[in-house]
């Protein structure tokens, strides 16, 4: 039996979700296909919409002659450009970015439908949607960063709220120093006293003890030496809250039961207890991606995973079917419209090798420099060719050719595999997908309609 | 007294030199412009050679190289990695070369044992399948890191004094004859002594110049001419050890052809072409691609493989009869100890140049040799046979691998590293977790060499292998600042973070291509989208206006935990 659907989406990260979500929702029969796991495990949980715009520099005759000379970290931090913000809104920076910025191409109600949709799928485990306003919140890099939604888990822990603050590492666990991230906020000129402290904590875990072994401890109240986690925890930590209102942990406060434990703990400490989102893999990405992917299923969006698209067949400039790799055979999916959320060069939507950069499963047009020594710059964080590569969109978020035409009438993009966006240095990367997502999504439901009336009308 | 010595140069050579001449009683100071390992010696391609290379070419240079292939082996075990080497022909390479290279050999007193293309493939399972015979050789892989620091510890043992940021300016003489140093502090020393600008001078009975391929530049200091045949080299790194054993090409052009497995890593290398200035050269894209392309003639995979940086270095080699040789590949390897009052009339100053990280011993007891001479010491040369710290006593290495667990990767690695030094670096009740996963790097270890060096974490690097592994740091440079800050200042080791960070983005940007500009891409999404490490306000000074930003729904933070569902 022919595997069929109205819309197909290829890609289960946010911007996959966002996308099917969004082209049920226009009444489109969706199935969404994931190869691997998505970005959501490396990424913060933190929903960007826009927090800077970043400085530019023109694309320069570059880097045939890249040599030794080691320029000094001061001077290249110093060399960086004025970044515009951190942005007291998302939607204040849009007008400044490039033509090429998928905000530009879309607009900013894209990004705002996008939140919205996002705020109804998460329900209350997220805020900030009371306001326009972006949120500082710490980072464990010791910095505050500008975001649009925020994880409850994190909601005690932002900058603007002036209640003084504890932060609290374990000393077996080198992701995160308290008192580190807490001179550092010092440094960044919070209004509130901050301290940080590292504490022993679950000691006899073997000392490559994954993250996740401490959030399973956490999560099932698992005894640590005769102790439950949470009062262990809270045991090791009391006696430094003083007056702290507030007490920030690195995420590794449980998953199912996170609410539990947090509560657990502010009850013994007598101060509201938060989180600082870390590296992957990261808990509170993995809570999003459980949220989604329930949100998926309520949606009746069907749902399969573990299985590669490798490639289409086409007719007459539309996409009739993707090829999908399940277990060593090739078996076409047809659809009346697709959606290419197959993330960036981090998801693997794109791929490159010596000579050139790829979208692999449509051969989409990706622009870049003949050159591989132009795709960057020296400076690790300066104005990065390869970070804005992608396919390049119309404005309704259909690929292009390198000749500027859509590349096939009925297929959409959305997420990382849409180029023009500095998503990193912006701080924009969740914003970039949900608002694409939500547009692709649409789109794609409507040009399946389309074609559903166009059959029926003709015989 | 004591004579006074000044060496200049923190390399192989340097180091090395410090230690013979503090073991035979001199008065040591030596000084570093960088850190330990910052010329060539921190960028080599890491061949204990065992001479088969040059057996052909230069057979001076190879019955050096085995001779002191065979005194590392005692000496320094805790920095070699055994793994043998094969001369490999392939279909179409020359039978008369072959011969060639095993009658050089033999002559030059390097045991040789040919075999056949298939038991060099079992051997070496992923050699190209036109592999027709190889010559096996007692070729090794040496970690020059670990090398250096060994001689400059014991120097250090043995009364010198080792000065890092210190770069000499001059050489102060009277009429023309050398009497010391004038050096400038590019930094604090590795004992957090001086700041950066100080100038400082030192009055010395001699001084020896183990600048390397920089030896030209300090000899113009005393009006002395040393004109160096530098050339650069380019060496690739993969991301995993295709092959466990140094395989070179048995051909007579030797441009690119030696694979080395290096710990977990494998390094593809190295051209040879000459450059004028050791500090500024291009680095090129067709190095690169060559290193690729003439490695994978000998292991195909690796044309597929993960490439995770490129690094350059610039040979140190002298050209005593300059103008007659018209290819930098065709300079001797050999070293030559320049006195500077027979060839130049100015007295006090030797240099020692060209050689190889093999021959560094040898080099260094040579002018050692010549130092005594001119000051009539009597003591005779005891570095072929006292083992370098770390090295001293395997027995504790293998109590403390038994006592470690064996079966942890950690442990093994940690406890190959430091060799006899692990029970003092590791002997600590307090938690040691892993800090550099890549590279199975624990706290204890980065402390110690923090302790040594300062909250300079390119220096720890280079001691402790952090951050050298696939995420080239991305998953441990703010790991590492964090236990700077252990004994710092938070800015001094946000400092530091930044610029590890930018250091390792140098090499990567030769190898970005595939896994690993994917890698580069998740880099970056961590560093500058989570951290925010790009536009943090604590470093750019910038005054945020707080209150313009969501300070959160009170309401919210009051009933938090009334959630039912886990967020
Ligand atoms: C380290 C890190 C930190 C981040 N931090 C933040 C943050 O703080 N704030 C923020 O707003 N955003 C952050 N992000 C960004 C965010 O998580 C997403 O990466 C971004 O929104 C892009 O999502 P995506 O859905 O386009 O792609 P991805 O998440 O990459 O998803 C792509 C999906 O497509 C699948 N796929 C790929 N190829 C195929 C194929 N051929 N067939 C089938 N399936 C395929 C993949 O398996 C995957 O499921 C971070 C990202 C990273 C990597
Ligand atoms: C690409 C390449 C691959 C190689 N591979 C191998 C190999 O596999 N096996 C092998 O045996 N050999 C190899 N070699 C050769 C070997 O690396 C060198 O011969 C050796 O490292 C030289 O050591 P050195 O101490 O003499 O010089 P260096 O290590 O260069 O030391 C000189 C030091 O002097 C310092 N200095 C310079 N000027 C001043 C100043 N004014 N004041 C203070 N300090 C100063 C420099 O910073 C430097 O640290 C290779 C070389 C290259 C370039």
């Amino acid at each position: 039996m022919a595997i069929e659907s109205d819309v197909l989406v290829v890609g289960g990260g946010l911007a996959g979700v966002t996308s099917a979500i969004a082209a049920a929702r226009e009444g489109a029969d969706v199935r969404l296909l994931a190869h691997k796991k998505s970005t959501l495990r490396q990424a913060s949980g933190l929903i960007d919409g826009l927090g800077y715009v970043p400085p530019r520099t023109p694309q320069q005759e570059h880097a045939d002659y890249i040599s030794q000379q080691r320029q000094d970290f001061r001077d290249v931090r110093g060399e960086r450009g004025d970044y515009r913000g951190p942005l007291q809104t998302p939607y204040e920076g849009i007008d400044a970015l490039p033509d090429a910025h998928p905000y530009s191409i879309l607009g900013a109600d894209a990004l705002r439908d996008g939140l919205a949709l996002f705020d109804d799928l998460v329900g209350d485990t997220y805020l900030g949607s009371h306001t326009e306003r972006n949120a500082l919140v710490p980072t464990f890099g010791g910095a505050v960063k500008p975001t649009a939604r925020y994880p409850r888990a994190v909601a005690a822990g932002l900058a603007s709220d002036e209640r003084p603050m504890l932060l609290v590492g374990f000393r077996s666990l080198t992701e995160f120093d308290a008192g580190m991230v807490a001179d550092q906020l010092s440094a960044a000129g919070v209004l509130f006293d901050v301290r940080g402290v590292e504490v022993p904590f679950a000691e006899s875990f073997p000392t490559d003890t994954k993250i996740t072994r401490f959030v399973k401890a956490f999560d099932h109240d698992e005894r640590i030496e005769g102790t439950p986690a949470r009062r262990a925890l809270a045991e090791a930590v009391e006696a430094y809250v003083d007056d702290a209102e507030r007490v920030g942990f690195p995420a590794v406060l449980g998953d199912d039961n996170a609410a539990a434990v947090r509560a657990d703990l502010g009850d013994c400490l007598g101060a509201d207890v938060f989180e600082i989102p870390m590296g992957p893999p990261s808990i509170p990405g993995l809570r999003l991606e459980d949220r989604l992917f329930e949100a998926l299923d309520a949606e009746g969006v069907r749902l399969e995973t573990g299985v590669p698209a490798v490639g289409y067949e086409s007719a007459g400039g539309t996409v009739e079917s993707v090829i999908v790799d399940r277990m060593g055979s090739d078996v076409p999916y047809a659809a009346d419209a697709v959606v290419l959320a197959t993330g960036g060069l981090v998801g693997k939507g794109l791929d490159s090798d010596r000579d050139g950069i790829r979208e692999p499963v449509f051969g989409c047009h990706v622009p870049h420099p003949e050159d591989r020594y132009d795709w960057f710059v020296d400076d690790a964080f300066g104005d990065q060719p390869y970070a804005r590569f992608g396919v390049r969109p119309d404005a309704s978020m259909r690929p292009l050719d390198a000749d500027g035409e859509p590349a096939f009438a009925n297929l959409f993009a959305a997420g990382a595999v849409v180029g023009g966006a500095d998503a990193a240095r912006e701080k924009s990367a969740s914003g970039v997908s949900l608002a694409t997502g939500v547009v692709a999504g649409r789109n794609a439901a409507i040009a399946s309609r389309e074609r559903t009336e166009r059959a029926g009308a003709s015989p | 007294m004591a004579p006074t010595v000044v060496v200049i140069g923190g390399g192989a050579t340097g180091t090395g030199t410090a230690r013979d001449l503090a073991m035979r009683g001199f008065d040591v100071t030596l000084l570093e412009r960088g850190n330990l390992t910052h010329g060539t010696t921190g960028r080599t391609h890491g061949h204990l050679h065992s001479g088969g290379r040059y057996a052909v070419s230069d057979q001076e240079s190879a019955v050096d190289c085995i001779e002191e292939n065979r005194i590392l082996r005692d000496i320094a075990p805790h920095c070699i990695e055994d793994t043998g080497g094969l001369f490999v022909q392939l279909e179409g390479d020359s039978d008369e070369y072959f011969r060639e290279k095993l009658d050089g050999c033999a002559e030059c007193g390097i045991p040789t044992d040919v075999i056949s293309g298939e038991e060099a493939r079992r051997q070496e399972p992923y050699l190209t399948e036109k592999t027709k015979r190889a010559i096996r050789v007692p070729d090794g892989a040496l970690d020059p890191f670990r090398l250096a620091v060994a001689n400059a510890a014991d120097a250090i043992e043995h009364g010198a004094r080792v000065e890092t940021h210190a770069e000499v300016v001059d050489l102060l003489t009277d009429e023309s004859d050398v009497t010391g140093v004038r050096f400038r502090r590019q930094g604090p020393n590795y004992l957090g002594e001086g700041s950066e600008g100080d100038v400082e001078t030192i009055e010395a009975d001699h001084v020896v110049s183990a600048a390397g391929a920089w030896a030209g530049q300090v000899a113009a200091m005393a009006d002395v001419d040393v004109a160096m045949a530098i050339s650069k080299g380019a060496m690739v790194v993969t991301n995993v050890r295709q092959i466990d054993t140094v395989i070179n090409r048995c051909l007579p052009k030797d441009e690119g052809d030696t694979i080395i497995p290096h710990e977990t890593t494998v390094l593809l290398g190295a051209n040879d072409e000459p450059v004028d200035d050791p500090d500024d050269y291009p680095e090129e894209q067709w190095e690169v691609d060559m290193m690729i392309d003439v490695a994978s003639e000998m292991v195909p995979i690796v044309e597929n493989a993960r490439m995770i940086r490129a690094y350059w270095g610039v040979r140190p080699l002298y050209d005593p009869n300059p103008g007659e040789t018209e290819d930098t590949g065709d300079v001797t390897r050999n070293y030559f100890i320049l006195d500077h009052e027979e060839r130049d009339g100015v007295a006090g100053f030797t240099s020692v140049v060209g050689g190889k990280l093999t021959t560094y011993r040898e080099m260094a007891e040579s002018v050692t040799d010549h130092v005594c001479d001119r000051f009539g010491v009597d003591e005779p040369c005891r570095t072929h046979e006292e083992p370098l710290p770390g090295s001293r006593d395997q027995s504790i290495l293998e109590e403390y691998m038994d006592r470690f667990d064996l079966r942890s990767p950690v442990a093994k690695r940690s406890v190959q590293r430091l060799g006899d030094r692990a029970p003092e670096v590791l002997g600590s009740e307090d938690p040691n977790p892993v800090v550099c996963e890549c590279e199975a790097v624990t706290r204890a270890e980065v402390r110690d060499a923090i302790e040594d060096v300062g909250p300079d974490l390119n220096a720890v690097r280079l001691r402790t292998r952090a951050s050298m592994g696939n995420c080239q740091g991305g998953f441990c440079t703010h790991r590492l600042g964090a236990e700077v800050y252990h004994d710092h200042e938070a800015s001094t080791a946000r400092d530091a973070v930044d610029e590890l960070y930018q250091e390792r983005w140098k090499g990567q940007r030769h190898t970005l291509w595939g896994r690993q500009l994917s890698q580069a891409m998740l880099n970056h999404m961590l560093h500058a989208t989570t951290m925010n490490h790009d536009a943090d306000p604590g470093l750019r000074g910038d005054t945020v206006d707080f209150a313009a930003f969501d300070a959160g729904r009170k309401t919210d933070a009051a009933t938090d935990g009334g959630s039912t569902n886990g967020d």
